[in-house]
């Protein structure tokens, strides 16, 4: 018996997680992997090769996005996971998620218009080797949806330094062209950034949702470039080890 | 401490807005003066809001039962259509009108609140939401403040929950200024075998209260919203609920997870007069009695006395009837999503909803004699023809001089707010989230696609009220058909409707003549169209100070696409293609924005509609579209027959263009041509090849059809030799015209 392995992908829902079930979608009907969910109040991610932390609102997001779910006592087990290297993407709200618990660097600020938008905007892929992005070429330009009220990203200047210095910003909001420019802005966002990855490359962050692009019955397919990266990095990991 | 109650009499009746007459019937029902919280339970279930008493004789005329139908209209929380592979939709439009008046942001907020709580209380998962909004004109600073906070409100809340807002529409005319309307509609998806039911039934079950505490929050807010806005209504802010759309999610999932155990045997949404509605609507369904003790359900307030809390309208809370035994099983699952499941009586023998409080019984009430089709009050008011009528018939659209310049008058068209673009709203909403949207917000219709099925479902909202306000029963008509033929145009056949029916005050007999004529109108629309009415909602008063608004009857209509692969949009495809005009024109510019724009005034008569050929026009664009001819369809309203072209170039996006020869009428004023709002017309494009088979199978429909123009590459629209202008320049006024109104032109535009 010879099989591609399977990924298990582990999803997991805080009471106000939203994107969840499109989460689970992508990862088991398009790209027929295994997919379940995992509730916060479990304390252990069990078996699982890749974490999703789903978009929505986390506890209404009151006290500030992401700031309640961080203590959420799956979150232990979150942080254990990629400290030790565990793939781990945190979309929309779970990119706030992942700088609440320290596991990103920087914020999410207020969106610069003060309102919530939803349209399809583009990202440039500023960093193709990792392993979200090793479908990509660098510079390629991906449309994909974001919706949010609070994606204004932000670090200071020094960190800024930093994160271009390591590679860790993976995306910018640019233009058709791929040029980056304010009015490619949507939010705000300090240099334009859409996606960060932490310095051991096994956590990123993105404000888009490449699962609301991957379905062709939709129309739109290129966030489904981000979702066979990582198929393909970590099933080639597993045939490996 | 105990709380003392006021005594109750005529006086303190009339101030509860019951009328003698009730009162009268009050006494008579029970045989005794009616305990102050008894008073407060009739006040607010004889009210226009829960009662319906001055509509529902006419309602009674719709066509409500058949079809696809699964229940018939009134019976549960929201209408129930089968859509095939054993799958049903719920779906209802309600308004929230009044609280939106004072309190734009929370009470448009709980407006999507209470709406979603009527379909997931059916079990069904809500799968889309669309609105229906008016305000008064955007030079207006009140109306700037009322409409950018209903957005927001609608927004947060929906955003939250995680259901798209995919469609709706927003009108901006003098008559809502001081009264605006707030119509939100929701659409879910259940399985046959797992619709919850609203009733109480078989003695010794428990009747539990879910979800949010209990608060002083919108008390007599179903009261409020029957009677009319006026210098006082500031004073009614507290009537307002407040809304958390976080509780309302961990509610729906945990709902719907309880249902599935099977212990579940009645739910009802809290909403409208909150546990006084839910638990005599419930006993009066299921011919069943009921125990409440109040002293059991979570307050968030102290001192809360029986009438409080029997008349709080706090949000997010729901009414289960549980089986006797299994109510532990129900607590697991709430207590999962950390909410409150709390047993606060149980069915009886009996038809009395006894309520207990403090050790004393409060109210013992038959609940029959509260609901409609009980014994709740029904009538039937004086009409009579409005005097405005004849004079704004009497206007001679001949007496209007043509413009000098078609070019300046189409852009400003363009830019007037009710015809341009709403991307500033609907970029607020998240129109995509669970990723079913096909067709988004800003086309003829929504598409949503069903998972695990080839299907899909057309949806829409549609009411041009300046037709109403001209020619009631005509305008109604239009309504409905114009509803149906935008889901036409994406594909889906129309199967069904909800409607919201804005009107005055119906004591007023010239409003009740709108109010009857309308009924008249959706009646013989629905019926030629085949779309029976699932039930929806009637909110009267909507006056301000000055006057009445436009008699506004809002269509929701629900259409089915068998196969999501066929879904159209309006949106031109391929330099090449045939432009057709499918359907008649009268010429006719009757309360079209042209004319308005041009007198300042609503005027004239309603376009002419024949029912019957509209019926063929629709099926001959669903033929035309099964059969994969068409490239793209849009239907001909607001600015005619130039705004819909313009429309199908913006959607199209950069490097296309089309030009447009008018040749069947030579004679005609070009004005009336471009702008005419005249019935029954769609715009297409295809293949030339397709052509000589789309001319025959309109002809076999005797639907008129016209080859028009073509689509090309010049990113110019020209029509004849009256307009010649640039995507850049149309695109501007169109997409921006909305936020430079309001001073915010924070809008990403692609």
């Amino acid at each position: 018996m010879n099989h591609t392995p399977r990924l298990k992908f582990g999803i997991v829902v805080f009471p106000g997680s939203n994107c969840d079930h499109d989460a689970h979608h992508v990862a088991g009907t398009i790209l027929q992997q295994d997919a379940r969910f995992i509730w916060h109040k479990d304390g252990s991610l069990g078996d699982v090769d890749v974490v999703i932390l789903p978009g929505g609102f986390s506890y209404g997001d009151y006290l500030r996005c992401g700031a309640i779910a961080r203590f959420s006592p799956i979150m232990k087990d979150v942080v254990h996971f990629a400290n030790n290297g565990g793939t781990v993407l945190g979309i929309c709200n779970g990119f706030q998620i992942l700088t609440e618990a320290g596991l990103l660097p920087g914020v999410l600020l207020r969106n610069a218009s003060l309102k919530f938008v939803c349209t399809y905007v583009r990202v440039r892929v500023e960093n193709e080797d990792t392993r979200f992005t090793s479908k990509a070429r660098r510079g390629e330009v991906l449309e994909i949806p974001i919706a949010h009220g609070d994606g204004n990203y932000f670090v200071e200047s020094d960190s800024l330094k930093r994160l271009e210095d390591k590679r860790q910003i993976v995306f910018r909001y640019c233009d058709e062209a791929g040029r980056i420019s304010e009015a490619a802005n949507p939010n705000g966002a300090v240099s334009n950034i859409a996606g960060v990855i932490n310095e051991t490359g096994n956590v990123l962050g993105m404000m888009p949702h490449p699962e609301r692009a991957s379905d062709p019955a939709l129309g739109h397919t290129d966030g489904r470039k981000i979702f066979d990266s990582v198929v393909e990095s970590l099933i080639q990991q597993l045939v490996l080890t | 401490m105990k709380h003392v109650e006021p005594v109750v009499d005529i006086n303190l009746a009339l101030q509860h807005g019951l009328t003698e007459e009730e009162y009268e019937r009050i006494l008579t029902i029970l045989c005794r003066t009616p305990t102050y919280t008894e008073l407060g339970i009739y006040s607010v279930m004889w009210s226009e809001h829960c009662s319906y008493k001055n509509s529902i004789a006419l309602l009674k005329t719709l066509p409500r039962s058949g079809g696809k139908l699964l229940v018939s209209a009134g019976e549960e929380n929201a209408g129930l259509v089968d859509i095939g592979d054993g799958l049903a939709v719920a779906f209802k439009i309600e308004s929230h009108n009044h609280p939106s008046a004072v309190e734009p942001y929370q009470g448009a907020a709980t407006g999507v609140g209470g709406i979603l709580r009527d379909i997931f209380s059916m079990g069904a998962r809500p799968i889309a939401l669309l609105n229906s909004l008016r305000f008064g004109k955007l030079e207006d600073q009140r109306s700037q403040y009322l409409f950018k906070r209903v957005v927001k409100g609608i927004a947060d809340y929906g955003n939250s929950f995680g259901v798209p807002t995919v469609a709706g529409e927003v009108y901006f005319e003098g008559c809502y200024q001081d009264n605006p309307l707030v119509n939100a509609m929701a659409v879910g998806i259940v399985e046959h075998a797992k619709v919850a039911r609203a009733v109480a039934k078989e003695s010794g079950n428990s009747v539990m209260l879910i979800g949010s505490s209990t608060g002083r929050d919108g008390i007599h807010g179903a009261t409020f919203a029957s009677e009319e806005i006026s210098e006082e209504s500031e004073s009614r802010r507290p009537s307002v609920q407040v809304g958390d759309p976080f509780v309302e999610k961990l509610l729906l999932e945990a709902t719907l997870e309880a249902v599935q155990t099977g212990y579940i045997v009645g739910v009802q949404d809290m909403g409208a007069a909150g546990i006084t509605c839910s638990t005599t609507e419930m006993s009066a369904k299921g011919d069943s009695g009921m125990k409440i003790d109040l002293d059991r359900v979570p307050l968030r307030e102290t001192g809360m006395s029986a009438y409080e809390i029997m008349l709080s309208e706090s949000q997010e809370r729901m009414l289960f009837i549980v089986k006797k035994g299994h109510e532990r099983d129900v607590r697991i699952i709430f207590d999962k999503w950390d909410l409150h499941a709390v047993v606060i009586g149980e069915v009886q023998e009996g038809r009395l909803v006894e309520v207990f409080y403090e050790g004393e019984k409060v109210a013992s009430v038959p609940a029959r004699s509260l609901v409609l089709g009980g014994d709740a009050p029904v009538y039937t008011r004086e009409a009579k023809e409005p005097r405005y009528l004849q004079e704004v018939r009497a206007y001679d659209v001949r007496s209007l001089s043509e413009p000098h310049d078609y070019n300046d008058m189409l852009l400003k068209i363009l830019g007037s707010p009710t015809i341009a673009s709403k991307r500033w709203v609907f970029q607020q909403y998240d129109t995509m989230v669970r990723t079913n949207t096909v067709v988004n917000a800003g086309q003829d219709a929504a598409v949503v696609r069903i998972k695990g099925t080839k299907k899909a479902l057309g949806m829409k909202t549609d009411c041009n009220s300046r037709f109403v306000y001209l020619n009631p029963r005509r305008g109604a008509q239009i309504a409905v058909a114009e509803a149906a033929r935008n889901v036409a145009c994406v594909g889906a056949r129309p199967i069904a409707i909800t409607n919201c029916l804005n009107f005055g005050n119906p004591y007023d007999p010239e409003v009740y003549w709108q109010f009857r004529e309308s009924v008249l109108g959706i009646g013989e629309a629905c019926r030629s169209l085949g779309t029976p009415v699932t039930g929806g909602n009637v909110s009267f008063y909507n006056e301000g100070p000055n006057a009445a608004i436009f008699p506004t009857p809002v269509i929701g209509m629900l259409g089915l696409l068998e196969d999501v692969d066929l879904t159209t949009s309006s949106a031109f495809k391929a330099p090449g293609d045939v432009v057709l005009l499918l359907g008649y024109d009268k010429y006719e510019i009757g309360g079209s924005e042209y004319l308005c724009m041009r007198t300042g005034k609503v005027l004239g008569d309603a376009p002419e509609i024949n029912l019957e050929a509209e019926k063929r026009l629709q099926d001959l664009c669903l033929a035309l579209i099964g059969n994969r001819l068409i490239n793209s369809a849009h239907d001909v309203s607001e600015g005619g027959l130039s705004v819909a072209l313009v429309e199908s170039i913006i959607g199209a996006g950069e490097g296309l263009g089309v030009e447009i020869h008018l040749s069947k009428d030579p004679g005609m004023r070009p004005d009336f041509q471009l702008f005419s709002e005249g019935q029954s017309r769609i715009i297409v494009s295809a293949h030339p090849d397709n052509v000589k088979r789309i001319l025959t199978m309109a002809a076999e429909r005797k639907i008129p059809a016209m080859k028009i123009g073509s689509v090309n590459e010049t990113d110019v629209i020209k029509i004849a030799s009256w307009i010649e202008l640039e995507r850049s320049m149309m695109s501007r006024e169109y997409e921006e015209a909305i936020g430079r109104a309001i001073g915010d032109t924070h809008v990403t535009v692609r």
